[in-house]
């Protein structure tokens, strides 16, 4: 992916290849949607169908040698952080050339080549470890910061708590992303949150936290390239409260009897963040129609990489389980 | 030789680790100026400084999270839980993240962190502060285990243990922190997985963990006044376990007896107890006696403590056990 140049600001040309990628990840979600529901695909599959912004916007921001852990709804922030759409494709369908070679699945994309250090099925349970790496940037004067992804849901967990006070504690060069969706799987936000403002949580323990809309993918990016800044000048981790909207249901398949849909079709007419940069860049039909071929391209092409994969055999499971 | 207790034996292997790896540092309550709640790493904060001798909050699932962080990026650090009770806060971190991180990415990670920690009765401290939960992680795929029964075998076990690629859970037994040993002046790296033959002995194998090797010492002696030959083994890694070299004791001896302070239901034993069964049945001429405590939490009275826990004599009883079976 081209690397974007002038630190903090974005050309034009930046911007449409954001919502190249963007759009990227949202045929890639509708493609594993749909050969889902064909039955194609094993186990269960979060998308991320509304919080493109997000993945793309903290992604592109990063240097080189700073990684991210990311959370069951993963495949968005695997995207953008440079792993193939085939590579993640053959994941899903569990074979030898998916970037966990099988042995992780949807909830559990790693490439630590390219900086993933994985996504993470328990709710919060990578943000300890994000500390964790931040502590080794720091102890060995490494340039380096780490980033974690998270919901809503996540901030009443422990770890959560934990998490951000032992990393202000030691301020260990990380930065904590809350893609604040609103939905903690079906619970809404005022069934499973006391407070309106998530960053409050963050300021509690002394940390700087930042708002920024998340449907806005230039706002995110901005907002992430100030986070980093601070964060590797040793100034110590940083929140960041992104408000987002999750446009389709917590797994494939949810029915979504906790929200209206009048609520729905309302979010999906003003929120897309695809929509909001479409028109930001005054982006003509025809162009869009031509991107929009082009990346249907390469998920078509990724489907077919992934079905032509090489299955493990059942004997290696037992691979992998020691060093 | 300097003798060394347990406690120095286990600073010692820490402290070499650390003077010569930038990478090995320690983590844990309490751990800088008081040294920790048992004394462990006493003196280290003036020789390492407060980066490489961190003290954390209370705060058991970051600490073990960060650990575990730290030692994905490459570090091996030494996350020390203050007793094995707590580990139940960091499990989360260990069971999920320690152990599966590697698996779930398909080799692309090791996670070479060890979680130090320490528990045992015999001293009152009620039903949170001294139980013994080795099996709970035994039980998981990913995860190595050791429990160290003297100061050699605990200094050249945690050595490995910090140099081991894998997480590995390390049990120390609060009574042994005093006991002393004369050491050789280099540490010697003692494999993980290998058992260690406390006692040769011809008529019963006991296979014995932590305190009660020390206990099965006791017993042995005793129930050589009877004229009985029994042979102490300590698997000292509990997994990998030395399944061979427990197979061949009880092979030559046809009688074991499986001896530890967890409670025997469902307890580490009750595997071991397996193994040797399905290993050595042909040469068994008695059932595996099973030495453990009772199936309740810890009390508090020293009487009911000392009840409910076994000792020597509870060895020495299951030997005999084995034995009379002789005349069946």
């Amino acid at each position: 992916m081209a690397k974007v140049e002038q630190k903090g600001t974005l050309a034009k040309s930046d911007l449409r290849d954001f919502f190249r990628e963007m759009l990227l990840i949202r045929r890639f979600e509708e493609k594993v949607e749909e050969r889902f529901r064909a039955g194609e695909l094993p186990g269960f599959l979060h998308v991320a169908i509304g919080q493109e912004a997000v993945a793309v916007g903290v992604c592109r921001a990063l240097e080189e040698g700073d990684i991210i852990a990311s959370t069951h709804r993963a495949h968005g922030h695997t995207l953008a952080k440079g792993t193939t759409p085939n590579e993640v494709m053959a994941e899903l369908y569990g074979k030898l050339e998916g970037c966990s070679h099988g042995y992780g699945g949807s909830m559990h994309l790693y490439d630590v080549e390219r900086g993933n250090m994985g996504a993470n099925a328990v709710v919060g349970g990578g943000l300890p470890g994000i500390v964790g790496a931040a502590l080794a940037f720091k102890l060995r004067g490494e340039p380096r910061v780490a980033v974690a992804f998270f919901g809503d849901g996540a901030t009443n967990i422990g770890t959560f708590h934990e998490s951000l006070n032992l990393a202000q504690l030691w301020e260990v060069p990380a930065l904590f992303v809350c893609e604040n969706n609103h939905w903690a799987e079906s619970t809404p936000g005022w069934q499973h949150m006391p407070i309106e403002d998530v960053s409050q949580r963050a300021v509690a323990y002394g940390m700087k936290a930042v708002k920024v809309d998340g449907q806005d993918v230039e706002a995110v990016f901005k907002a992430t390239r100030r986070a980093l800044d601070h964060a590797r000048g040793g100034k110590g981790p940083v929140f960041l409260a992104v408000e987002t909207y999750r446009l389709v249901g917590h797994y494939v398949g949810d029915p979504q009897v906790y929200r209206s849909k009048e609520e729905l079709a309302e979010t999906r007419e003003t929120r897309d963040p695809l929509e909001h940069l479409r028109a930001k860049l005054e982006l003509p039909d025809d162009e869009v129609e031509e991107i929009d071929r082009e990346v249907q391209e390469i998920v078509e092409a990724a489907v077919e990489f992934a079905k032509n994969g090489t299955d493990p055999k059942p004997e290696d499971a037992l691979k992998n389980v020691y060093a | 030789m300097p003798e060394l207790s347990y406690r120095e034996a286990v600073r010692d292997a820490l402290s070499r680790a650390m003077r010569e790896d930038d990478d090995v540092f320690v983590m844990g309550e309490d751990i800088a100026e008081m040294g920790g709640s048992m004394g462990v790493t006493q003196g280290m904060l003036d020789e390492f400084g407060p980066e490489r001798v961190r003290n954390t909050p209370i705060s058991e699932m970051a600490l073990a999270g960060a650990a575990i962080g730290a030692a994905m990026q490459g570090m091996r650090p030494v996350a020390e839980i203050m007793y094995e009770d707590f580990l139940t806060l960091a499990t989360e971190q260990i069971v999920n993240q320690a152990a599966k991180h590697r698996y779930m990415s398909g080799g692309q990670l090791t996670v070479p962190v060890t979680f130090r920690t320490q528990g045992g009765a015999g001293w009152s401290p009620g039903a949170q502060h001294a139980q013994q939960l080795e099996a709970w992680f035994v039980h998981i795929p990913g995860l190595k285990v050791v429990f160290a029964s003297t100061p050699s075998d605990v200094r050249g076990l945690l050595w490995s243990s910090i140099y081991d690629d894998n997480p590995v859970v390390f049990f120390e037994h609060r009574t042994l922190y005093g006991l002393k040993e004369e050491v050789p002046d280099e540490l010697e790296p003692i494999p993980l997985g290998r058992a260690r033959v406390h006692r040769d002995g011809e008529d019963v194998t006991v296979i014995a963990t932590g305190r009660l090797v020390h206990e099965a010492l006791a017993a042995a002696k005793e129930a050589e006044q009877d004229g009985v030959s029994v042979e102490v083994v300590d698997p000292r890694t509990l997994q990998p376990l030395d399944e061979d070299a427990l197979i061949s004791s009880v092979k030559k001896t046809n009688r074991c007896v499986v001896a530890h302070e967890a409670v025997t239901r469902m307890g580490f034993g009750a595997e071991v107890a397996a193994v040797v069964q399905y290993g050595a049945f042909d040469w068994l001429d008695a059932p595996i006696e099973r030495v453990g405590a009772r199936f309740t939490p810890l009390p508090f009275a020293p009487v009911m403590e000392e009840w409910v826990v076994p000792h020597a004599n509870d060895v020495l009883a299951a030997i005999r056990r084995t034995l009379r079976r002789d005349g069946d």
